[in-house]
């Protein structure tokens, strides 16, 4: 089920602060790292690099207008599948 | 014979039916598209006349999304998946259920007729 449209996008606080930072040009730094893989994308992060933590470690995405409405984890893939023993040489 | 959006509908099934030959038209579309014609559901097709064929042709062109363009539609969303890489994207990629069914069994239609893999123990005989 999806979530009730009267709550609005889900957007962790800190991170909404993060980037409305970002863009009034109070911060400087080139990416937001974060751990926030269930924030949503909003119209705001259009433009921003986001370091999303995997589990392991943090993969840069840079959201584009067509990313708006998923999630920042959608872009950060947490299984690596290298394939199954056996296959591929020989 | 009743040609609508570039289809040949068979004409020898109840209008109902009929009209679902379209892609994008199900049961309960060609419902809403005989009761707003005011034709009866258990017409057979070859059965309808002008006016109903007109009618028909109508709603169809002004209120619903079928064939070529709907495909259209449903590949653009595919490719804007596969064009933002999100996980979704990833699945249609790799040619795995997308919406997180389990791939330990099943999920055929996705992965298509098995691969036998060399050297893999058998299973126990049942």
């Amino acid at each position: 089920m999806g979530r009730s449209i009267k709550k609005g996008p889900y957007v962790e606080a800190k991170l909404e602060k993060k980037v409305l930072d970002m863009t009034e040009g109070k911060s400087k730094k080139g990416v937001i790292k974060t751990w926030s893989r269930r924030s949503t994308i909003t119209p705001d992060f259009v433009g921003q690099t986001f370091a999303v933590h995997n589990g392991n470690k943090f993969i840069p995405v840079y959201v584009t207008e067509f990313m708006v409405g998923h999630k920042l984890g959608e872009f950060a893939p947490t299984r690596n599948f290298k394939g199954h023993a056996g296959t591929g040489k020989k | 014979m009743a040609r609508i959006a570039g289809i040949d509908l068979p004409k020898n099934k109840r209008g109902e039916i009929g009209l679902t030959y379209i892609y994008g038209i199900g049961k309960s579309t060609a419902k809403r598209i005989l009761e707003n014609a005011g034709i009866d559901l258990s017409k057979k097709v070859n059965q309808w006349n002008d006016d109903e064929l007109a009618a028909i042709r109508g709603f169809i062109n002004d209120e619903l999304k079928v064939e070529g363009v709907l495909r259209s539609e449903v590949q653009m969303n595919i490719k804007r998946l596969l064009d933002i890489a999100c996980y979704r994207g990833l699945r249609h990629r790799k040619g795995l259920p997308v919406r997180g069914q389990r791939t330990r069994t099943n999920s055929r239609t996705r992965k298509g007729k098995r691969k036998t893999v060399a050297g893999k123990k058998k299973a126990p005989k049942k």
